[in-house]
């Protein structure tokens, strides 16, 4: 019988490099500038890494293929190198292997790094690219704003929303978590804006405006696991411990079969009862201390927060105007400033989201700071409503 | 095979935008003052995933509603702009409508009048198979010509055989002239065109009459009793001159669509013959004459039939769906005459891998998914397990057809970040009507005008083109139904 992944791996030291437009570096700078942190903040040497994941999405953009870019970059010593990629999931995926490896007593430290460079396209937005050869065939020509933004149209539909009232929760979001970005040194974008701001934005797609976005940045996140002797052993004290780790991938049910009416993610449901399962938790809105969802855009972000059960269904527009995601309301949302000022090197994301909740439960999260946190939960969601890979992160202090 | 032989149905597309013709002189009359004479009326302007191919695509469809398509034994796309000058345009045609591989094909181009030439040798075998004869149009011409003009972009189709037909055939006859009033080499894009006041005095009042008087003397009829005369010709009054010339009555003089539609080169001697028998009584007779390096008539007489005959949408409705379109700059892009900045979105290779598109030709082209034997459940595209979860039986599918079934939106978005020829890009989530589903392209869609719960109906057009190679990709859209 599986007993679940919880508290039986902490996270030992992080690191999360300053994203935004680095035009002046190499992904290789990235890795770099994360590792440096997390092996400072572990306090071990890099030739205690016995194993380590690699996640990194759009491979063609930057580094190329398998673990090599990894393990050159960081001088690793002929160890296990898996690279991973599993859309906006892929840092979560490099965190997962290095867990369950460590769990599964295979290695006694793992080291898990995320990275992307996606500004060397010379346009906006994320690359453009082939999705196979089939599907370039048939596949309608969505882009990841367009794709998401058809969750309004269906929320609106199944909820009776008004269009106005959706647009302005939606425009509270990003000013929620602009707010939230202009107070953390490594957030891409760093200005408050306002909600006209967000009203009066250019349209992208329908009914997504510019402010609905998130950005599109480089950058680079890691995480060194390993069990909670070990890390005792290691001088560590107050350690964060992994609660639970759970993926959902949609199995074609969402886009070829008819229950699925795309106002949520069939994904993330199922990702999050098996999480509250594993995590031995029943009621995410009181336990949860802060979270941060993937806000790749604002509307993904309100039908997420009902998806993880946080919201009752069809109560996130009340939730979120009444400023219960905000940095001063009962469940933060973001408290970094999210997807939405972090932008979204793909790889980096997951990791980068378990950043910030790691350094609140280490109190060490600077004037974001909340007053102590117990639990933290990180989401990703990967690809289109309709067919996607979702994940549901826990991590919490250890033994809590 | 039983029953008479004839034309057993019919049917029209012609695309809703409508240039109109104002805004083109408008846009031109710096250059050529001329273009004033012609600012009336409005001209059929296909939308920019629009070709010869899916526009008789979508006439097929309209001819063979209420037809079996298994008893079609010969398929011909008559065009003088087939998008492929090698791979058959037919052929394409016969996967998107699911004819299967027994059937004869053929492309029939090189002249205006391929339309009517494919149509009489369709007659000709008409007692031994029956045959599926479209033409359609997407015409070119240069900026600023009165060609722009004139053109305009269309199909129809007729299925002939034996049957119980709507119209019979009297007679027919053709003169083969080589009176060059226009032509295009190969390699051209644009036809050179000669004087008009030689065309109609050395061409149209000297070639046509004649095969008129061969047609009438095949068909055993008089000319007074035509009722319903059908020449495209833009010249004006040419056409009246001939009937007089030829002593039909001057009432049976057919409006040749130009105020409304543009002459829709091959095609619109066929989009001409529909539009009649839209309105002929049985009984009545018919006399249809192309122009081009010579001329063909058919005398053509309606039957009773054509009174119980169900409604197409034909020339009729597709003239009456109709979008104004005054932005002349989106006709030129369209329609490569405007080297528009796409963007570097735009760059994406498009290139076909050939042996994948072959392999799932049916699903893509022919857009036929599964319904699966075990539990009922139709899909898209068809998985070798089926997609209900409480099934997953193995290679439970027969195949399905969704190109007909109704559909309605489920969820959508108007894009605009994403490349396309006419932004933004509207597409979404299509749930049809017994069951199955798909994020489909939407086009033909009116900005604003879209909403969940809105009829759908999957139309075969353009998906990308692929500029570096010249090949064009086809898959289905939804349009507003």
């Amino acid at each position: 019988m599986a007993t679940g992944i919880r508290d039986k791996v902490v996270i030992l030291g992080m690191g999360c490099s300053k994203f935004g437009e680095r035009w002046d570096r190499n992904a290789e700078d990235l890795m770099v500038e994360a590792f440096e942190e997390a092996l400072a903040d572990a306090r071990v040497e890099r030739r205690q890494i016995e194993a380590a994941w690699f996640g990194t999405a759009i491979e063609e953009q930057h580094v190329g293929k398998s673990g090599v870019p990894l393990a050159t970059a960081l001088r690793l010593p002929y160890i296990p190198v898996t690279r991973v990629e599993n859309y906006c999931a892929t840092g979560t995926e490099a965190f997962r292997g290095a867990v369950y490896a460590v769990a599964s007593g295979a290695v006694d430290i793992a080291l898990a790094l995320g990275v992307e460079k996606l500004k060397d396209t010379g346009y906006g937005g994320l690359p453009q690219r082939s999705r196979g050869t089939l599907a370039d065939l048939y596949w309608a020509n969505i882009s990841a704003p367009g794709s998401f933004a058809q969750l309004a149209a269906a929320y609106r539909e199944r909820h009776r929303v008004n269009p106005q009232d959706l647009k302005r929760a939606m425009a509270h979001i990003s000013v929620k978590s602009h707010a939230n970005g202009a107070k953390n040194p490594k957030a891409h974008l760093r200005n408050p804006i306002t909600e006209d701001d967000v009203l009066k934005a250019p349209m992208v797609a329908d009914p997504l405006g510019l402010y609905d976005c998130c950005g599109v940045s480089d950058g680079s996140a890691c995480a060194i696991v390993t069990t909670p002797d070990i890390a005792r052993g290691l001088g560590k004290t107050d350690l964060v411990a992994v609660k639970a780790l759970q993926l959902a991938v949609s199995n074609g049910q969402e886009a070829q079969y008819g229950t699925w009416d795309g106002s949520y993610f069939a994904t993330t449901r199922a990702a999050a009862a098996r999480a509250y399962r594993e995590a031995d938790l029943d009621d995410p809105r009181k336990r949860i201390s802060m979270f941060e969802v993937h806000d790749c855009f604002s509307v993904t972000e309100l039908v997420t927060v009902e998806d993880l059960g946080v919201s009752p269904e069809g109560k996130a527009i009340g939730d979120v105007l009444d400023g219960f995601y905000d940095a001063s309301g009962k469940v933060p949302c973001q408290i970094d400033g999210g997807l939405k000022c972090f932008g979204h090197p793909i790889g980096a994301s997951g990791l980068r989201m378990l950043y910030e909740m790691y350094l609140q439960l280490g109190g060490r999260a600077g004037e974001r700071q909340r007053p102590d946190p117990v639990l933290g939960m990180t989401h990703n969601l990967g690809g289109f409503p309709s067919q996607n890979v979702s994940s549901v992160t826990i991590v919490g202090r250890f033994g809590a | 095979m039983p029953g008479e032989s004839g034309i057993l149905s019919f049917g029209a597309y012609l695309p809703r935008l409508r240039l109109q013709r104002k805004s083109v002189a408008a846009a031109n009359a710096w250059f050529n003052p001329a273009l004033k004479a012609l600012a009336r009326g409005e001209r059929a302007m296909a939308n920019w995933d629009e070709d010869a191919i899916t526009m008789g695509v979508e006439a097929a469809r309209d001819c063979l509603a209420g037809f079996d398509r298994r008893s079609i034994g010969a398929l011909c796309l008559a065009s003088t702009t087939h998008p492929f000058d090698e791979r058959q345009n037919a052929g394409v045609m016969a996967t998107a409508l699911n004819f299967g591989s027994a059937l004869r094909s053929t492309d029939v181009g090189g002249s205006l009048r391929a339309g009517t030439s494919a149509l009489m040798a369709a007659f000709d075998a008409a007692a031994v198979r029956t045959s599926l004869v479209v033409a359609g149009e997407r015409r070119n011409a240069r900026a600023a010509s009165a060609q722009e003009m004139h053109y305009g972009d269309g199909a129809a189709a007729l299925l002939v055989g034996s049957g119980e037909p709507v119209a019979r055939l009297l007679g027919a006859h053709s003169e083969t002239v080589d009176f060059v009033h226009q032509f295009r080499a190969r390699d051209r894009s644009h036809d050179y065109v000669w004087e008009e006041r030689w065309v109609r005095d050395e061409g149209y009042l000297k070639i046509v009459p004649t095969a008129i008087v061969g047609a009438l003397k095949a068909a055993g009829v008089g000319a007074a009793t035509i009722a319903h005369f059908c020449l495209p010709c833009t010249l004006p009054r040419v056409t009246p001159a001939i009937a007089k010339r030829a002593g039909i009555p001057e009432a049976a003089v057919r409006d040749n669509l130009s105020a409304v539609c543009g002459d829709t080169g091959a095609a619109h001697p066929l989009v001409m013959l529909v539009s009649a028998l839209e309105q002929a009584r049985p009984g009545d007779r018919i006399l249809l004459a192309a122009f081009g390096e010579g001329c063909d008539a058919l005398v053509f007489e309606a039957t009773g039939a054509l009174a119980g005959f169900s409604p197409r949408r034909g020339v009729k409705t597709s003239l009456a769906r109709r979008k104004e379109e005054t932005r002349y700059e989106k006709y030129l892009a369209f329609n490569g005459l405007l080297a528009i900045e796409r963007g570097m979105r735009a760059e994406v290779d498009k290139a076909t891998p050939l042996s994948v598109l072959y392999r799932n030709r049916n699903m893509i082209e022919g857009l036929v998914g599964g319904c699966c034997r075990q539990c009922g459940t139709i899909q898209y595209p068809r998985g070798r397990y089926c997609v209900n979860p409480d099934c997953n039986a193995l290679d439970s599918q027969d195949d399905q057809p969704f190109a007909d079934l109704d559909g309605s939106v489920l969820s959508y978005t108007a894009d605009a970040l994403t490349y396309s020829p006419d932004p933004p890009a509207y597409y979404g989530m299509v749930q049809f009507a017994g069951g199955g589903r798909m994020m489909a392209d939407f086009t033909d869609i009116d900005d604003g005008r879209v909403d969940v719960g809105m009829p759908m109906r999957m139309v075969f057009r353009i998906k990308d083109a692929d500029l570096a190679r010249g090949f064009v990709r086809y898959f289905w859209k939804a349009a507003p139904a």
